[in-house]
């Protein structure tokens, strides 16, 4: 991945984080939790600003990030879609509309289309069960959703 | 105060939101306003009801009519008719779809007649924004008992008597735990509340939480006495944003109150609560996995011993509970240990809270007696299986769970009952399979699961759950041999006698509970190279019928990567090739004209 230089303020903002935790260890995840609702994603270059802050190893800030799902290393697309494949949605079709969100937007889990405007994840349940299968796009949910709906979804967001 | 002569209760639960709920909150209040009736109709937004499925939903005090599906273009005519007039709106009420009759009290609704209500008592009823409304309903009055008339062992021999076992899933005596954590020696002791619920498709916690948290706070300050702890912890998870704003509100009311705090009620004694907050891993609902995770490390388990008790967060003693196991913990105070034992069966007291989802009729969160049957909970609350379709299936339990079939129907659900038929309680996901739900693909969306969760610690869960991956993958894709069932049993024998954790001694539980279940099904895809459920993708061919085929072009219209062809008014054909069996044509033909092998 290539390298970025963080801006200052970033970098301030990040300090200021840390400091409202009184630049403690054990207060890594509130760090990460807090800086990355900041900045959407926690690139090394923040992993290494945090490490240094709170006193302790880049491996150990690396190890926590790639250990919980909600950290991403990745910046997200403009509009996040969220699939939810709790087993609510599964076992009523949430794997064909993943599918269909797939095979439209031509990217897999996790990445981001080349014009930055969506990004796809899965979630392990949002807990609307009754509205199953779900599907997120960032806060907005569409429950119900049919692998036919799908091209609907994304053309509401494709001008903005 | 003022005194209102109707109040409007609206779910304000993470699925109605979803459902506009905010907004037919806002556009009743405007209307109340515009009628020049904000001092008599009160609108409240409360926790879940329960009834998820016929969501967003309303209920009017004090006639107790009960609304269901209501939108916001709804709003104007329950305001116009039943507010101003007293006409109740019929359209919106909920229609019995056995008798076709209308119910307007949700008392008479088949979905709530067999509940009992205990940790959900206030869920739909208050709004949980305000402490005044929780303490109307007799909250914290069991705390101040306690802290002022009995002494900790008294409280602890209480909760002992009462039966009650961790919700959580493992069903260890709740009262025990207590009486282990308050006899270690330590001058600091902790009282931490796992609101980790990672299971998926469950949302028991998270609607208590959202619905009802002060019950929550007032056992955690209840326990703290007990044990002798001073600080309380809810560790809950990131992606749970309104239980954790709820939760906060709660806290803050709680310490303006004096019942959270130092010197509550005046008797020296102090508890204070915090939040700590996950960010998603399942590993961290296993309690050394979430100590960890609290103290801002990787949430990793370790070998127990030591128990949290004796050491946990930060190395001292630590009483760990679920949200559920504390909501019932005040009602058992006020009520008493006698009332709550003698609900349920002989070792598993009270009630649980079950999260009914998947191919169900009513998809909701119901709390039932223990000893309630499968039967009962599938077709009386549930209402039966969705679109008429034949009952399969439910599993309990979530990812360490397994399926129960038709024949475990007729038993009462409690801890060792569920256990000795090849299942687990869990922490109270159900979710209704029927014939469509192909049983190895249930087994691999399991083991995909858990192979994302898995902390790769140790070498079994890691690799092991890895390999039973791969083989499932085989079979789902039609090229699995003879002895990879033999495989898959041998190789989930070892997983669970050697993993370090919950997690990995679990993980292979839906894949022998399925092929102990389902054989044949399994033996369909190996040997056969048939779904017979007519899941599995690469097992499946989509034909047009010449004969039945009219060249309507709806399935030629319909198919999104344009495999169909054909003339209009002649028949269509399907390119194999092209095709990604997405079923779109199958559902759309009015003639039956396409099949599926």
């Amino acid at each position: 991945m290539p390298k970025i230089k963080l801006a200052e303020n970033t970098v301030q903002l990040i300090k200021d984080i840390c400091k409202e935790f009184e630049n403690k260890e054990s207060e890594l995840i509130n760090v990460l939790h807090q800086v990355q609702s900041k900045l959407g994603y926690l690139p090394a270059e923040v992993q290494e600003v945090i490490a240094k802050e709170l006193k302790t190893s880049v491996a150990k800030v690396y190890g926590v990030v790639t250990f919980y799902s909600f950290f991403t290393m990745i910046p997200q697309g403009e509009n996040p879609i969220s699939i939810c494949m709790g087993t609510a949605c599964y076992v009523r079709g949430a794997e064909q509309v993943l599918n269909e969100f797939k095979r439209q937007l031509k990217v897999e889990v996790g990445e981001s289309t080349e014009d930055g405007k969506f990004s796809i994840n899965c979630l392990r349940c949002v807990g609307a069960c009754g509205l199953a299968p779900v599907v997120t796009v960032g806060e907005k949910v569409y429950g119900r959703v049919a692998p036919t709906d799908v091209k609907k979804i994304i053309a509401e967001y494709k001008n903005h | 105060m003022t005194d209102y002569k109707m109040h409007l209760l609206i779910c304000g639960g993470t699925g109605c939101k979803a459902s506009e709920s905010d907004e037919i909150k806002n556009r009743l209040n405007q209307l109340i306003s515009d009628f020049g009736l904000a001092d008599e109709v009160q609108v409240v937004l409360t926790g879940c009801f329960g009834f998820c499925e016929k969501g967003p939903i309303i209920k009017v005090l004090p006639d107790n009519t009960f609304y269901v599906q209501v939108t916001p273009n709804d709003v104007v005519e329950i305001m116009e008719e039943h507010i101003v007039k007293g006409r109740p709106v019929k359209r919106l009420l909920y229609t019995d779809p056995n008798s076709a009759e209308q119910i307007s009290d949700s008392k008479g609704m088949d979905f709530y007649k067999k509940q009992i209500r205990i940790a959900l008592k206030n869920c739909g009823f208050i709004n949980p924004e305000n402490i005044d409304e929780y303490i109307a309903r007799d909250g914290y009055q069991a705390l101040g008992k306690c802290l002022t008339e009995l002494t900790p062992e008294e409280v602890i021999k209480e909760v002992k008597d009462s039966g009650l076992r961790g919700r959580g899933g493992g069903g260890f005596p709740t009262g025990l735990k207590w009486e282990i954590t308050k006899n270690v020696e330590n001058d600091q002791k902790y009282v931490v509340c796992n609101a980790d619920e990672g299971d998926p498709g469950a949302f028991m916690d998270r609607s208590i939480l959202e619905g009802d948290p002060h019950s929550v706070l007032e056992a955690m300050a209840i326990c703290g006495y007990c044990i002798g702890a001073d600080k309380g912890l809810v560790y809950i998870r990131a992606e749970y944003p309104l239980a954790i704003q709820r939760l906060k509100i709660a806290i803050k009311q709680a310490e303006e109150y004096g019942l959270i705090g130092d010197d509550i009620l005046g008797t020296g004694f102090n508890f204070h609560i915090e939040l700590r907050y996950g960010a998603g891993a399942f590993v961290c609902g296993e309690e050394t996995a979430l100590i960890h995770s609290m103290e801002g490390l990787r949430g990793e388990p370790t070998f127990k011993p030591p128990f949290p008790s004796v050491s946990g967060y930060m190395g001292k003693p630590t009483n760990v509970n679920n949200v559920e196991t504390f909501a019932n913990i005040p009602v058992i105070l006020n009520k008493g240990a006698e009332w709550f034992s003698k609900i349920g069966t002989e070792k598993s007291k009270g009630t649980k809270v079950f999260a009914l989802a998947g191919k169900i009729n009513n998809v909701g969160l119901i709390e039932v007696p223990m000893g309630t049957t499968l039967r009962e909970v599938i077709y009386d609350i549930g209402g039966g299986i969705k679109d008429g379709k034949e009952f399969k299936a439910v599993q309990t339990g979530g990812p360490s769970g397994g399926c129960l079939t038709k024949d475990s129907l007729d038993i009462p659900i409690d801890y060792d009952n569920l256990l000795a038929s090849g299942s687990m309680m869990g922490s109270g996901g159900m979710i209704v399979m029927d014939e469509s739900d192909c049983m190895v693909s249930i087994a691999k969306f399991y083991l995909d699961f858990t192979l994302e969760e898995s902390c790769g610690k140790c070498t079994p869960c890691r690799v092991g759950n890895k390999r039973l991956y791969e083989l499932l993958d085989k079979i789902t894709q039609g090229k699995g041999e003879e002895q990879d069932i033999e495989k898959l049993k041998d190789l989930s024998v070892v997983i669970k006698d050697t993993a370090l954790c919950g997690l990995g001694q679990t993980s292979p539980n839906p894949v022998l509970s399925t092929i102990s279940n389902f054989e044949h099904e399994y033996k369909a895809h190996v040997h056969d190279g048939k779904c017979p459920a007519g899941q599995c993708k690469s097992l499946l061919r989509y034909d047009i019928v010449e004969d039945l085929c009219t060249g309507c072009t709806l399935c030629f219209r319909n198919c999104p990567v344009g495999a169909i062809s054909g003339e209009r008014r002649a028949p269509h054909f399907i390119d194999q090739t092209l095709c990604i069996k997405c079923g779109v044509c199958f559902e759309k033909c009015k003639f039956n004209a396409i099949t599926l092998t």
